[in-house]
C-alpha cells in the first residue's frame, strides 16, 4: 500500500513535502486535504480518492513564491529546512482561516510541527509578519 | 508494509460482514493516525482494511436534551467546535484539547482514540502486548518502564492505556455503542476497557467482528465536570497522568462523585476509594488531597516511574477543585 505521502513524493515526484518519523510525530509531510492540514504519512492513498490535495508546491503562483514564503526566507525562519514545508503549510492554512491570528494562534497552528533547528522563534516572527503586511514586495526580495 | 484487500462499505451492516472472527485478520480504518503506524512497523499485518470513513450514519456530534451523542467518527476537531460540549462537558472538552496537534485533531476520531493500541515501547518495537522475551521473561519490570503502569499491572499487563478521551467518558457515566453481526449493543464506558492476557486479546470488550458506532453521554443533569492532565511536552505526546472527575453537588457537600484516572494503568482507572473519600464533604484543598491521597493509596510504582505516583494525586487533586469550582 502507498501512503499519500508516497504518492507525492514517488508517483506525482513532488518532493517538497517531507518524511520525517512517519508516525504523526513530526509533522515534515504536512499538506492540505480539503481545507485542512494532516500528516500525509498517515493517510493510506485511496482515502483521499476524489478530495482536493494542496502540497508546498501549490503555495507559489506563476513562479513567484507566496508572501508566506517570502517571509520564511526574509526571516530566517528556515535552518536545515526539514520542517519547512510542513510548517508552511500549516501556517498557510492558519492564515487561509484567520488572517490576523495572535501569536498563541500561532502557536496554536504549528504545535504539530517539530523544528530541530530555529528555536520557533523566527518562525513565529515570519508568519506573524505575513499578517502585519510586514514583508517586502516580491521584486525586492532576494 | 505487507499487502491488504482495502474495502470502502457505505453502511456499518456492510462493514461488519467484512471483519473477521480473528482479532488482526482484518483491521478497521478511521482516521489512520495509530493504524498506519502499526502496519507500517508490521505490529499489525491485516489481509483485509476495512475503511469505516464512508460510513456517514457513524459521523456527527450532536447535543440535546437526553445528552451528548458522540458519532464514532467524529473528529477531535468535530468534539472541539461544539460549543454544547465546552459548556456541558468541560471535562471532555479538557480532555480533547490536550491533543494539541492540529494535524492529529483534524484525522484522530473518537471510536479510533477508544480503540488505538497501547504506546508502551516494548509492545511497538515487536515484544507484544505483555513485552516478553523469547524465554518468557516480562522486560517491563526491570527495564525502561518510565512512562508505564503504576496501578493494575497484577495482571502482567505493564502498558497504560492511552486515551484521553476514556477516563472522562467514564467519569460521566457515558455508554459506547457497538455494532456486529448480532446487532446493536451498549457497553458502559467504565467496563469498555479490559487488561489483556496474551497477544490474542485486545485492550477492549469488543469481539474481533464488532466495531463501535457511538458514544452516549447522559445529560449532565447538574454534574459538575473536570479533566486535568499532567504533561512532559504540550504538543505531540501523551499524558503522564491524568485525572476527570464528576461531581454532584447537594449544598455545599458532594453528593456523588465519580474519578478516573488516565495513562496510569492498563486501563482507564476508576478510582472508588477516592469517590467514597469525597461523597458528604465539601470540596476544599485538604478534601480534594485527600481524596488523591486515597486514589493512589493501591499504587505500586516500577523501578522507574515512581514519580507518576504524585504527577496522578496532583491531578486527581487539580481536577476535583476545576470540576467543584
Ligand atoms: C503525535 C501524537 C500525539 C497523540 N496524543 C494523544 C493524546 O494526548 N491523547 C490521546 O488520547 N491520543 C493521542 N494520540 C492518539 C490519537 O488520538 C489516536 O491515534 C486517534 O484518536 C486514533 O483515531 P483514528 O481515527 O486515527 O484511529 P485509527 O488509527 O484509524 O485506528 C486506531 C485503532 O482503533 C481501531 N478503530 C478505529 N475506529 C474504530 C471503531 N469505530 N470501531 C472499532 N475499532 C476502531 C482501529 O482498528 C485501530 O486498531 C496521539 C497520536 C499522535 C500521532
Ligand atoms: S513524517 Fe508524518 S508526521 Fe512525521
Ligand atoms: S529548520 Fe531544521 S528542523 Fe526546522
Amino acid at each position: 500500500m502507498k501512503r499519500l505521502l508516497d504518492v507525492l513524493r514517488e508517483d506525482c515526484r513532488l518532493t517538497g513535502t517531507k518524511e520525517g518519523c512517519g508516525e504523526g510525530e513530526c509533522g515534515a509531510c504536512s499538506v492540505i486535504v480539503d481545507g485542512e492540514v494532516v500528516n500525509s504519512c498517515l493517510i493510506p492513498v485511496c482515502q483521499v480518492e476524489g478530495s482536493s490535495v494542496t502540497t508546498v508546491e501549490g503555495l507559489a503562483l506563476n513562479d513567484q513564491l507566496s508572501p508566506l514564503q517570502r517571509a520564511f526566507l526574509e526571516y530566517g525562519a528556515a535552518q536545515c529546512g526539514i520542517c519547512t514545508p510542513g510548517m508552511l503549510m500549516s501556517a498557510h492554512a492558519l492564515l487561509l482561516r484567520r488572517p490576523h491570528p495572535i501569536r498563541n494562534q500561532i502557536l496554536e497552528a504549528i504545535a504539530g510541527n517539530l523544528c530541530r533547528c530555529t528555536g520557533y522563534t523566527k518562525i513565529l516572527d515570519a508568519i506573524a509578519a505575513v499578517s502585519s503586511g510586514n514583508i517586502n514586495k516580491p521584486d525586492q526580495s532576494e | 508494509m505487507q499487502k491488504f484487500e482495502y474495502v470502502s462499505p457505505t453502511t456499518k451492516e456492510q462493514a461488519v460482514a467484512l471483519l473477521g472472527e480473528n482479532w488482526g485478520d482484518v483491521e478497521v480504518l478511521a482516521g489512520g493516525t495509530d493504524l498506519l503506524s502499526l502496519m507500517k512497523d508490521y505490529i499489525t499485518t491485516p489481509r483485509r482494511v476495512v475503511n469505516l470513513k464512508g460510513i456517514a450514519a457513524l459521523s456527527g456530534v450532536r447535543y440535546s436534551a437526553s445528552g451528548l451523542r458522540l458519532g464514532a467518527l467524529a473528529t477531535f476537531d468535530d468534539v472541539l467546535s461544539n460549543t454544547a460540549v465546552r459548556r456541558n462537558y468541560p471535562a471532555i472538552w479538557a480532555a480533547v484539547e490536550g491533543v494539541t496537534s492540529p494535524q492529529i485533531r483534524a484525522m484522530g476520531t473518537v471510536g479510533g482514540d477508544l480503540c488505538q493500541r497501547p504506546r508502551c515501547w516494548y509492545y511497538r518495537a515487536g515484544y507484544g502486548l505483555l513485552a516478553k522475551d523469547e524465554t518468557g521473561h516480562a522486560l517491563v519490570p526491570d527495564g525502561d518502564n518510565r512512562y508505564h503502569a503504576i496501578l493494575g499491572h497484577n495482571s502482567g499487563a505493564y502498558f497504560v492505556n492511552p486515551s484521553s478521551l476514556a477516563p472522562a467518558l467514564i467519569a460521566l457515566a457515558a455508554k459506547i455503542g457497538v455494532y456486529g453481526p448480532k446487532g446493536a449493543r451498549q457497553v458502559d464506558a467504565a467496563e469498555f476497557f479490559r487488561a489483556p492476557g496474551g497477544d490474542g486479546e485486545r485492550e477492549y470488550q469488543l469481539s474481533p467482528n464488532e466495531i463501535v458506532t457511538e458514544v452516549l453521554v447522559p445529560a449532565p443533569g447538574g454534574m459538575k465536570n473536570a479533566t486535568y492532565e499532567v504533561r512532559q511536552r504540550e504538543a505531540l505526546d501523551w499524558p503522564l497522568a491524568s485525572a476527570s472527575v464528576a461531581l454532584k453537588l447537594t449544598g455545599r457537600n458532594v453528593g456523588a462523585a465519580r474519578i478516573a484516572l488516565g495513562h496510569v494503568a492498563p486501563v482507564p482507572w476508576r478510582a472508588g476509594a477516592a469517590e467514597s473519600a469525597l461523597v458528604g464533604k465539601a470540596v476544599t484543598e485538604q478534601t480534594a488531597a485527600a481524596a488523591a491521597e486515597a486514589a493512589l493509596a493501591d499504587a505500586k510504582p516500577l523501578s522507574r516511574n515512581a514519580y507518576k505516583v504524585q504527577l496522578a494525586r496532583v491531578a486527581v487533586k487539580r481536577a476535583i477543585l476545576a470540576a467543584a469550582g
